[in-house]
């Protein structure tokens, strides 16, 4: 369409509107789907694996998210959905809530060790982990060093289904059920693993109508294992509530996040314990691709977590996990260098020097027409080459209006041979 | 604004309201997001980053009015505070942990723990601070980065 609401809402400004159509800057994105929620035209749209991904394996695990348990307006008993989801084709499910528990207890013990830098951040937001390598790599020594709940339970489900049914691993599918893209790219590009353990994602977009259709069919079989602990990991305060710790932040939101990350870089939150930093409104119930909206779903799970007992999980479970898991996130997670005009600083500063005088040239009105967010953007995209300056309409106009003076002129000129009438 | 014409170093000079607190910290975040724009290692942007908080917010809370001047040359990074303002009777106290002079507005607010300055002198690797009392003060420090 041509419009500029993506790139003004972009955190990280990796959105240019180039052709009539919204370009991403693949290096500076951090998938936090912002540019999704807020596309009146729904010109963009998440990719995920359709279901039909699933027949590639001859088993498929489901790994449900804990926010799916929060899309369904008549359904208040989990083992439904998880039966449900048997019943569409899958195998064997697997909670991700579960898997959620054992990361809390991987936290605490982290929280426990001395000199465990703080403030402790969460890791469980692809999305604000790549916010963090993008805008705040300085912060990326407190970042959790633990799997996913998914990437764990991917690989405790597998591992479970090939033991109890004798089949060997890599005739086995697992597949997240999920509610955003970010999720995606972290399986197929993963932060701080080389490989992750899950064959895909299915939007809870797409497998809302099958669990529907057939929740309410048939006894529900006994297949939820979470506790309230894990399922509450879907709403915000979920998972630093698990953690009984008591000087955390939990915010969500991707712009309040930026806003809280700014105070720990200023070290403002100096006796901050933990942060747990969530993309979406209210947490992951709040993903672009959920049904529910985020309150309502927020409601429904704080109500489910009501009938479920808090299991406390026994030592030995949990040194079960430590020892046949791969937990710990094995690769340094990388400072993403996007921002840098230039490797060499002179040249960075003389492109700065130059983007200042740009930027004090252009009008200050911010309106995007450009294709870049702002005014400010577009004098960064011209020194790197990237934009011109007669890309901004007012500086086209004044052109324009120079080049008009100029014809003006140069018509009125007088022919030497020729007397021109009065 | 741009002030400076000299090859290889930047400068750039932001001014900071007095009391303004809803703009508290504008200042340190443009400042923050050039030095990562220039490539510097976060590590020094971060140290750079609490100073320039800080010596903003004194700014805002005790000066009449004054500008953050931020230079950057290959090698080090400046950051000035100049204000006017009541200026510092004893410098040495001020420097003192837990010391501070905040009124209780801003004290209300979160801020006057008495560790500006301190934490301003940690972050640099050369702080320097004169002041005239009734008149104003400048503070300067300096953080290398190469």
């Amino acid at each position: 369409m041509g419009c500029t609401n993506c790139i003004k809402r972009c955190p990280t400004e990796a959105i240019r509107v180039r052709d009539g159509k919204a370009v991403i800057i693949k290096e500076r994105c951090i998938d936090c789907g912002e540019c999704i929620l807020v596309c009146p035209y729904h010109a963009k749209t998440a990719v995920t694996d359709p279901l039909s991904a699933i027949n590639n394996y001859r088993y498929k695990i489901a790994l449900p998210a804990p926010s799916l348990y929060g899309q369904f307006k008549n359904i208040d008993d989990i083992d439904k959905v998880l039966s449900a989801l048997i019943e569409l084709g899958f195998d064997d499910v697997y909670e991700v809530a579960r898997a959620a528990e054992y990361v809390s207890y991987l936290v605490r013990e982290t929280l426990k060790k001395p000199g465990c830098k703080k403030p402790l951040i969460s890791s469980a937001c692809p999305a604000v982990v790549r916010l963090i390598q993008v805008r705040f790599p300085e912060l990326i020594g407190n970042i959790v060093r633990i799997a996913s709940p998914m990437e764990i339970g991917a690989q405790l489900a597998r591992d479970r289904f090939c033991r109890d049914h004798g089949v060997s691993p890599d005739e086995v599918g697992v597949f997240f059920i999920t509610p955003c893209a970010a999720k995606m790219t972290s399986i197929r590009n993963p932060i701080g693993n080389e490989k992750s353990y899950v064959n895909g994602a299915i939007s809870m977009l797409e497998i809302y109508r099958h669990i529907l259709e057939r929740a309410d069919k048939g006894e529900a079989k006994k297949l939820q294992r979470a506790g309230s602990s894990g399922v509450r990991w879907a709403i915000t305060n979920g998972e630093s509530r698990s953690l009984g710790v008591e000087n955390y932040l939990a915010v969500d939101g991707i712009h309040n996040v930026i806003s809280v990350l700014e105070e720990i870089e200023n070290n403002k939150l100096a006796d901050l314990d933990y942060f747990e930093g969530l993309n979406c409104v209210g947490g992951c119930v709040g993903g672009p691709l959920t049904f529910e909206n985020s309150y309502v779903a927020n409601s429904r799970i704080r109500r489910l977590v009501k009938g479920i007992e808090s299991k406390a999980l026994d030592e030995a479970e949990a040194e079960y996990v430590k020892s046949n898991t791969r937990w710990k996130l094995e690769k340094n997670i990388m400072e993403k260098t996007v921002l840098k005009l230039d490797t060499d600083i002179e040249a960075a500063i003389k492109k700065m020097k130059e983007l200042e005088v740009i930027n004090a040239s252009l009008p200050g009105l911010d309106c995007g027409s450009c294709g870049s967010p702002s005014c400010r953007a577009l004098a960064e995209d011209i020194v790197r080459g990237d934009a011109s300056e007669l890309d901004c309409i007012f500086k086209l106009r004044e052109k324009v209006k120079k080049l008009a003076r100029e014809m003006i002129e140069l018509s009125e000129k007088q022919i030497h041979t020729r007397k021109e009438p009065d | 604004m741009l002030t400076d014409d000299r090859e290889n170093i930047i400068e750039l000079s932001y001014p900071v309201s007095p009391n303004d607190f809803s703009a508290a910290g504008d200042v340190s975040s443009k400042v923050k997001m050039l030095l990562k724009h220039l490539g510097i290692d976060a590590a020094i942007v971060r140290r750079a980053a609490i100073a320039c908080y800080e010596a903003e917010l004194n700014l805002v809370i005790h000066s009449y009015g004054g500008s953050i001047t931020l230079i950057v040359s290959p090698k080090e990074i400046i950051i000035k505070a100049e204000d006017t303002g009541p200026g510092i009777p004893d410098i040495e106290l001020a420097m003192t942990a837990g010391y501070s002079t905040a009124p209780e507005a801003a004290r209300e607010l979160g801020f006057g723990a008495g560790m500006g300055l301190p934490n301003i002198k940690r972050c640099a690797d050369m702080f320097d601070i004169q002041s005239q009392v009734g008149q104003g003060t400048l503070l300067t420090i300096i953080i290398h980065h190469d």
